[in-house]
């Protein structure tokens, strides 16, 4: 035996590293008709690491401090050398984050991968999702410019608006009156500890769950129904090297666009970083627009859409909440969106529609006009869950084939 | 099928992206109504020194460029550190020794004086082009007017009200600006009539305030060249290397027999 081998099998009787390896990419058998839509779980896992290895970098020379938050950005921008690379990284990370994790969701929706076996995968890439914008929110304050912190005010004070208790949980969020140093001390605690270590977490239980029950396909079939004579599905390959391959085609075209923006437009025209975030936090000063990032807007157009503010605010809540039991409301045990009716295809294109505008209409100022549309999509975003409901009780869906399409 | 679906679904997003991009940028019109004028910054060494003078003679005074360095400035716009130390720098440190060139660009007068004197701390000024931008600061340092009713005895059109006096009035002379009534009450500028005459024709007022905004525009994105070369070579990297992966992944997908 040779050295490597020899090594192997004394690591092997240790820790199951060989075992480790092909269960989980060396002998995991992936349906071999993935398409365009499969590259996304590959490219958040991705941007996790960016995220955390320049979030590392970050650290280093950022100050968590009222008086030095912002000019310690610019520091990092200015004198720290490749600190605007890694930077700009970093903002274009957290937008980019959002976009790989909204077209890997929908990917979910239209191949109906939420379906049983994959609840609790659903569920865990749910609490991803949830952790990810907690994460988002609290490392947006961290510049300390004025958008972090009126961004900041105007969703804490939202927790006000709970009866009894809202205030009491508003002082406690921020540990002050207002935003404040303290406020920015405890996102930072959270935003570089808590939440990462948390989300690392669910990322290893969603991959755990996917590969014990295996990937879904477009097709929406079973792979593992239809196996060969050595015991392996005939529609499945190994995921090492075929997909490792395919990814790095995925991930090469992800990081041309990811850095065409870090290098040649980081602000993406006031989206991902935004204008007013270039004016240090002034408590005494508010902006005329506070609008949040891009990637909370939907959400925050539903809030605004509501003639109330507690009702606004549990609209917002259940929207992101309607979503966790979506494998539940879809009683349609056929999967994928090519072998299911018309009405469905029509009441999904109109949950998508829905929420781009509500994201459009998020980040504008309030118009009466704006008001009207927005809440036309918010009810559109819950009718949504509504008629899948009850179209996927008796819905006329056309066979669906034994073997995937390839 | 599988086409139209993935068209279906891309539909929406290819939308999205289209709004980003065509939407005029959202939050970006920050104060007054005046219609802005384009303007695209000139990143020449020469543009940049004029600029830099200007700062240093007319803005400094009261403005400061903090988290910039001399230095660093000294480097990019191609000047050395004596002619730096020599010609831009007027200010001392609490010792009353000249300040250093490797310190931020601060001045002199201190926030107890600068309200008295404004009512408002003087915002820095490093960042200015990233919070306005560059097409609101052209506008605005070329609509300043003679107002008798304020203070400083000035007002601007893009930012009415606004507490800082005309300190370029040397150079441009005084104007007032022209309105026409456009039938419904409301009165717009149609431009600026010289009242007196300044040191500089306005042609020659227009190329410094051409150059003092693009040593805005440079201040607040000092890195930009650093990155767009840099960018051009990790493009031209990542192509070359995204052939090779498709290569690669075709030759090993040879193996995968078709349904």
């Amino acid at each position: 035996m040779s050295k490597v081998s020899d090594t192997m099998a004394w690591i092997d009787e240790r820790i199951p590293l060989t075992a480790t390896w092909n269960k989980h990419v060396g002998q995991y058998y992936a349906p071999k008709n993935f398409n365009f839509w499969y590259y996304f779980g590959s490219l958040a896992l991705l941007v996790l690491v960016i995220q955390i290895v320049t979030g590392i970098f970050l650290t280093m020379n950022y100050k968590p401090d009222g008086d030095l938050a912002f000019k310690s950005v610019e520091y990092i921008m200015r004198d720290v050398n490749w600190g605007w690379l890694i930077r700009y990284m970093h903002s274009t990370g957290a937008s980019m984050f959002f976009v790989v994790v909204y077209l890997h969701m929908m990917r979910g929706i239209m191949y109906g991968s939420y379906k049983k076996p994959r609840e609790l995968l659903w569920i865990f890439g749910m609490l991803i999702y949830l952790v990810l914008m907690a994460e988002a929110f609290m490392g947006y304050l961290l510049p300390w410019g004025q958008m972090s912190y009126w961004g900041a005010q105007v969703i804490i004070s939202l927790f006000g608006a709970i009866p009894w208790v809202g205030d009491a949980i508003t002082l406690w969020l921020r540990g002050d009156y207002v935003v404040s140093d303290a406020t920015l001390n405890r996102f930072f605690a959270l935003h570089v500890i808590a939440m990462p270590l948390v989300l690392v977490g669910l990322v290893f239980v969603h991959i755990i769950a996917l590969h014990e029950v295996g990937s879904n396909n477009p097709d929406g079939n079973d792979i593992k129904k239809v196996k060969g004579a050595d015991g392996k599905p005939l529609d499945g390959i190994p995921f090492h090297p075929y997909y490792t391959v395919k990814d790095l085609v995925g991930v090469t075209v992800f990081l041309i666009i990811f850095f065409a923006i870090v290098f040649f437009a980081p602000e993406m025209g006031g989206y991902f970083l935004e204008h007013a975030n270039y004016i240090p936090a002034d408590p005494l000063k508010t902006p005329e627009h506070i609008a949040p990032v891009w990637y909370f807007t939907p959400y925050y157009a539903i809030l605004r859409a509501m003639p109330d503010k507690l009702l606004g605010v549990m609209a917002m809540f259940a929207a992101i909440a309607v979503l966790f039991f979506l494998p539940w409301l879809d009683r349609n045990p056929v999967r994928s969106i090519r072998y299911r009716s018309a009405a469905y295809k029509a009441i999904l294109a109109a949950f998508v529609i829905a929420f781009i505008i509500l994201g459009y209409y998020g980040m504008q100022p309030v118009t009466p006009m704006g008001t009207i549309i927005s809440r036309l999509c918010a009810l559109i975003y819950f009718g949504f869950f509504v008629a899948l409901f009850f179209i996927s009780k008796n819905e006329k869906t056309k066979p669906v084939p034994e073997r995937v399409t390839y | 099928m599988k086409k139209m679906i993935l068209s279906i679904a891309t539909a929406p997003l290819l939308a999205a992206a289209t709004l980003l991009v065509v939407l005029p940028q959202t939050g970006f019109t920050a104060g007054g109504g005046a219609a802005l004028e384009h303007f695209s910054p000139v990143r020449t060494d020469r543009a940049l020194q004029r600029g830099a003078r200007t700062f240093a003679n007319y803005c400094q005074g009261c403005h400061t460029a903090e988290y910039q360095r001399y230095s660093r400035l000294a480097t990019d716009i191609g000047i050395s550190e004596e002619d730096m130390s020599k010609n831009m720098i007027f200010t001392t440190d609490a010792e009353g020794a000249a300040t250093k060139v490797g310190s931020l660009m601060t001045n002199n007068m201190s926030a107890d004086y600068a309200k008295k004197a404004f009512g408002v701390v003087p915002p820095n000024l490093a960042l200015v082009s990233r919070s306005r931008g560059v097409d609101w600061l052209y506008t605005y340092m070329k609509s300043f007017y003679l107002d008798e009713s304020r203070p400083l005895g000035a007002n601007n059109t893009v930012y009415p009200n606004v507490g800082m006096p005309h300190v370029l009035a040397d150079l441009q002379g005084w104007t007032k600006p022209v309105y026409h009534d456009d039938g419904e009450g409301h009165s717009v500028l149609d431009g600026f009539q010289q009242v007196t005459a300044g040191t500089l024709s306005p042609e020659e007022y227009d190329s410094t305030i051409t150059d003092l905004v693009s040593f805005l525009d440079y201040l607040g994105d000092p890195n930009r060249e650093a990155r767009h070369s840099l960018g051009i070579k990790v493009m031209l990297f990542l192509s070359l290397f995204l052939v090779l992966a498709i290569f690669l992944k075709k030759e090993y997908w040879k193996d995968i027999p078709h349904n």
